[in-house]
């Protein structure tokens, strides 16, 4: 019997952008039921290839699987298997949380919509303000709504784009222990894209570090920590961001 | 735990909920609602006046202003019609919600008919209304038009839409700073498509592109209907097949622009300008 494909390939992925290259041939793949965190400083080429996985973004070359489905070509035979969150997208503010929540269970053709909104608002704490329009909610809040609609359809592989920004550490926290509870009980795959190392500590199995479209480390946390003789992540997040790393290296060259 | 249900290359589930959400949008909010039905109704109570006055001349003045309200009427169909898919496709641009649709299983043809839908539920918000005041002030029965109005109806909605996806096109792919098409874009046909003159007042060769416009073919079924009782189907039978054309062709310039727009990464960068 063949093994199950991996839940993310990129294969040598390339994105230009009128002559800029954004992502410079990188490759990996996530196993099946595994977090991993994709770091880098702006403009590392993070959210252009959380993009192309989506299949939102069409690569210049290359090619991105994911559960075994092209996403250049084949992307609506596999959309219904996984979701996301990006700070580059809003639900209508206008639409209560009730409302929002409910269309979206609908586009994931869910056989009982309303009782899925029911089972979310209480998992996620929304229950209070489901009858309040998106856009009069706090950060914090529409966190937690935007959380939902990325978990309304149960997704085998979740995308997450820095699902922790700017929110205070106690809703943070709150939001960490949802994903890795999701991770245990659904054996979903997870991409995470973060600037806080805490998170990616707490959270990742494996760490893919990029800087300027290219990636330079790819290791569970506790091996980059050791690789780079850092304390913290946040220290070996410098190291790669400055390029610190690769001159170390030739320094240390005879 | 919620299993994945099957993937199904169209879903009208989908499509009705991509309807109630804009629904959703549309009740939430009555000065939208009213402004579906204001300018309509200003522009017939305008051009009512004028029929009122030019039928009271003599002569053919008075046999052409039996035609203005229909006229006016119908041109409304065409605008809002257009109106009422851009709009709906621009409050999930202003929503920033074109991100999460797209990533969602709604397919681009399932959008379509979703905006389609949502088109023909604004029109009718406007257009019931004031075609009643036009029954009640200036005597002029719209649906008292029959299978006629159906076939004008018909062929204006359709050639709206391939007007609207091409424009929705052009949004995905270049942002918001594309988004006066929206309002403009209809405009191009009023002077070419003979909606108060016939065709044959245009110089000639601008009568060539007249009839490559369906809206044409409405305008003139329209006069000869309500001039000389007479229902030409042969015209409907043209325009239809223009539309036909024209839909296709817009369908396909939509899907050309949304790979564009995939190419570009604009899909995620939905506000820009």
């Amino acid at each position: 019997m063949s093994l199950p494909a991996p839940a993310i390939e990129v294969d040598r992925l390339v994105k230009t952008y009128n002559g800029s290259t954004a992502v410079d041939g990188i490759s990996f793949s996530i196993a099946r039921g595994a977090i991993v965190g994709l770091l880098g400083g702006n403009g590392a080429g993070k959210t252009t290839t959380i993009s192309a996985i989506m299949g939102l973004v069409l690569p210049t070359s290359g090619a991105v699987r994911v559960l075994g489905i092209d996403m250049q070509r084949d992307r609506h035979r596999v959309l219904h298997r996984m979701n996301f969150e990006s700070p580059y997208v809003d639900l209508p503010g206008r639409l209560t949380v009730r409302q929002n929540i409910l269309t979206f269970a609908r586009l994931y053709g869910l056989a009982d919509p309303k009782a899925r909104v029911r089972e979310l608002a209480q998992e996620l704490d929304l229950t209070d303000f489901l009858e309040r329009p998106t856009g009069k909610l706090s950060a914090g809040q529409k966190t937690r709504v935007a959380l939902a609609k990325a978990l309304v359809n149960d997704p085998e592989v979740l995308l997450l784009d820095e699902p922790t920004a700017s929110l205070d550490p106690d809703t943070a926290s709150w939001i960490r222990d949802r994903i890795a509870r999701h991770r245990d009980e659904r054996g979903a795959s997870i991409l995470l894209a973060s600037h806080n190392m805490r998170e990616v500590e707490r959270l990742c199995d494996r760490v893919i570090f990029m800087r300027r479209g290219r990636i330079v480390a790819d290791a569970p946390p506790a091996e980059l920590l050791e690789r780079y003789g850092r304390a913290t992540m946040e220290d070996v997040f410098i190291d790669v961001a400055r390029g610190q790393a690769a001159l170390d290296t030739l320094e240390s060259l005879p | 735990m919620t299993e994945a249900p099957p993937y199904r290359a169209f879903s009208p589930a989908r499509i009705g909920a991509m309807v109630l959400r804009q629904w959703y949008v549309l009740r939430s909010s009555w000065p939208r609602l009213l402004e579906i039905v204001y300018w309509p109704a200003m522009s017939m109570l305008t051009w009512g006046f004028l029929q009122v006055w030019v039928g009271q001349q003599s002569g053919a003045a008075a046999m052409i202003a039996g035609t203005l309200l229909g006229a006016v009427l119908l041109w409304d169909v065409l605008v809002r019609g257009g109106l009422g898919f851009s709009i709906t496709f621009l409050e999930e641009m202003y929503a920033r919600n074109i991100g999460n649709l797209m990533m969602s299983p709604l397919t681009p043809l399932e959008f379509i008919v979703s905006l389609s839908v949502m088109s023909v539920i604004r029109l009718m918000i406007g257009l019931v209304p004031v075609s009643l005041i036009a029954l009640a002030l200036f005597g002029f029965n719209l649906w008292g038009l029959g299978f006629p109005l159906i076939a004008f109806f018909v062929n204006l909605i359709f050639t709206s839409w391939a007007v609207s996806l091409v424009v929705a096109g052009l949004i995905l792919r270049h942002g918001l700073g594309a988004e006066s098409l929206a309002w403009t874009a209809i405009f191009i046909m009023m002077p070419l498509c003979a909606v108060y003159y016939p065709v044959a007042i245009l110089p000639e060769p601008v009568q060539a592109v007249a009839w490559a416009l369906p809206p044409s073919y409405v305008f003139e079924g329209m006069r000869a209907l309500l001039i000389d009782g007479v229902f030409r189907g042969d015209l409907m039978l043209w325009a239809l097949a223009l539309n036909a054309l024209y839909f296709s062709l817009a369908a396909l310039l939509f899907l050309r622009l949304l790979e564009g727009a995939r190419t570009a990464g604009s899909l995620l960068a939905s506000s820009g300008e």
